[in-house]
């Protein structure tokens, strides 16, 4: 009996089978069932006002609005990427083409360190700097916070695609005389455009729903801010502030405003998915 | 080995020279005191068994060995008695004057079949419209590609067949005019019919352009050169003739390789 005996054997098989589908079972459960219990809860809180009218005041009853924590989101999403993006890209860049030396390998040793940075640490450092350094919360601050959490985010993920860009693409570009800088920006950007774009969308995806920096950084008004060096309303500390608070409308407003965050941030991810597949993927972005 | 003669540079009849050129990977040396002048307006074959630094050879004349990482150069290289490794050469400039075709295709697959043979030329700063119109017109006919794709111009550069995407290659190495073509093993990865397309190509090329090709072929080499160099572990052995190659050698390394008894 070299070969044991086939029936344990299949036994044995059977087993592992089933405590990989347990554990399949196991994560995926919890995962539905938050999903689930947002959508149930916060769906029936959409209309038009929902997304248009003012914050409510609270007990009143009144359904009210997210419309000044919408609006401060995207300040805080597009200041963020507005640092975050271009420096990320060009870091990723210069990692990928020029960073064949001590100073590359630290800059991603860096990034890495940085990408595993608890995000309340983030929130203390923008908040020391600039909430205590330069008198209160604004909308700028939290901006700058989520700004350091997509620079690693974008530039790792355009390390990554460009390092995927073959080789004999940038040698034929360079043997027909084109410096060094012509050939990254003409021939191996346009080559990792879609994984550059996948990772700014799914790097706008992850600080969509950052709170941490958020809640240290921003402060809070429940009206819609014209100025960026004002305090704000956004998404994630109004589910903060109402979903912890005892009035009944508050809360269906961050159940409302739970639901609206997590249907963005799937739309994005799911989006970015369906836009990449396939083969000449890059010649749709 | 055949280094004699350094005080005819300025003979118009060399288009290149290299001279005691020696090259390394890290602490790999592939070429090993080179020294070999390259006549102008013909085609030169590099043949010799593989790793014998043939390609190292010809990607020293354009200075792109020097792209490789931890790869470097000694030694003289001139293209019209000009040394083209000195300090105050620009690799870019050199890289104009001669270009490259490469072993496996190598379009740009983002671009089309136009945009690939432009790229050069817009690269390079060059805006006219008209102009790159006509050039790439001109180059895809001169690496006998125009008929197969002047209605797919717009067509992507990765979409056509191996051996005409060897051709638009050519094309785009012809478009920015340089004045030596390189052609590192260029039919490596093609069927027969789309070789021999691409040899009856490199025998009208010698009209405009001086041909240096690297082939493991030797009969390719017999077919398209007018002189043959064999390389064996980083040495150049033997140059001359081809027809004085394959017919009398003089070292007994090349009959040995042309024969078939070893590499």
């Amino acid at each position: 009996m070299i070969y044991g005996n086939l029936k344990v054997r299949k036994l044995k098989d059977r087993l592992a089978y089933a405590i990989a589908l347990l554990c399949v079972f196991a994560a995926a459960v919890p995962l539905i069932s938050i999903l689930l219990d947002v959508l149930v809860k916060g769906l029936p809180q959409f209309s038009v006002e929902f997304f248009t009218s003012e914050l409510p005041s609270p007990g009143t009853g009144e359904p009210g609005g997210i419309g000044p924590a919408m609006i401060g989101s995207m300040y805080v999403i597009m200041i963020g990427s507005a640092i975050g993006i271009p420096i990320g890209i060009f870091s990723g860049i210069y990692v990928s083409e020029y960073g064949n030396n001590w100073f590359g390998r630290s800059v991603r040793f860096l990034t890495e360190v940085l990408s595993g940075l608890p995000s309340i640490v983030v929130g203390i450092f923008a908040f020391l700097l600039l909430v205590l350094g330069l008198g209160g919360p604004t909308a700028y601050a939290g901006g700058f916070a989520l700004s350091i959490i997509m620079v690693p985010v974008v530039s790792r993920s355009t390390e990554e695609s460009l390092k995927l860009v073959p080789n004999t693409i940038r040698e034929a570009s360079l043997a027909l005389g084109v410096p060094r800088w012509k050939t990254t920006l003409n021939v191996v950007l346009s080559h990792g455009r879609a994984g550059i774009i996948t990772g700014v969308i799914l790097s706008i995806a992850r600080i969509a729903g950052e709170s941490a920096p958020l809640l240290l950084t921003v402060g809070w008004s429940p009206f819609v801010q014209t100025s960026i060096s004002e305090p704000i309303s956004t998404m994630p500390v109004l589910i903060y502030l109402y979903g912890t608070s005892p009035y009944e409308n508050w809360i269906n407003v961050a159940w409302g405003t739970s639901a609206f965050l997590v249907i963005f941030i799937l739309s994005l991810s799911i989006g970015v998915r369906l836009l990449t597949r396939g083969k000449f993927a890059y010649s749709r972005l | 080995m055949h280094t004699a003669g350094c005080d005819i540079l300025s003979d118009k009849k060399y288009k290149m020279e290299t001279n005691e050129l020696n090259a390394w990977f890290g602490s790999f040396q592939a070429i090993k005191n080179v020294s070999m002048k390259i006549r102008g307006n013909l085609t030169t074959a590099i043949i010799g068994p593989s790793g014998c630094g043939k390609s190292t050879l010809i990607r020293c004349l354009n200075r792109m060995h020097e792209v490789t990482p931890k790869a470097r150069a000694k030694g003289r290289v001139l293209l019209d008695g000009e040394d083209i490794y000195s300090r105050d050469v620009d690799p870019v400039e050199i890289r104009r004057k001669v270009g490259m075709v490469f072993q496996k295709p190598n379009p740009f697959p983002t671009m089309s079949v136009f945009d690939n043979v432009a790229f050069g030329l817009r690269a390079n700063g060059i805006r006219d419209e008209e102009f790159i119109t006509k050039q790439v017109e001109r180059s895809l006919r001169q690496a006998a590609l125009w008929k197969e794709v002047e209605d797919n111009l717009d067509g992507c550069g990765a979409g056509i067949s191996g051996g005409q995407q060897q051709r638009l290659c050519i094309a785009r190495a012809l478009a920015i005019e340089p004045e030596v073509v390189l052609m590192d093993e260029p039919c490596s990865a093609l069927d027969p019919i789309a070789t021999s397309k691409i040899e009856d190509l490199i025998f009208d090329l010698k009209e405009h352009y001086t041909v240096i090709i690297v082939t493991h072929n030797m009969q390719q080499a017999a077919r398209v050169a007018d002189y043959t160099a064999f390389m064996y572990l980083g040495e150049l052995i033997e140059y001359s003739k081809t027809k004085r190659i394959f017919e009398n050698p003089e070292e007994e390394l090349t009959e040995k390789y042309i024969t078939g008894r070893f590499g």
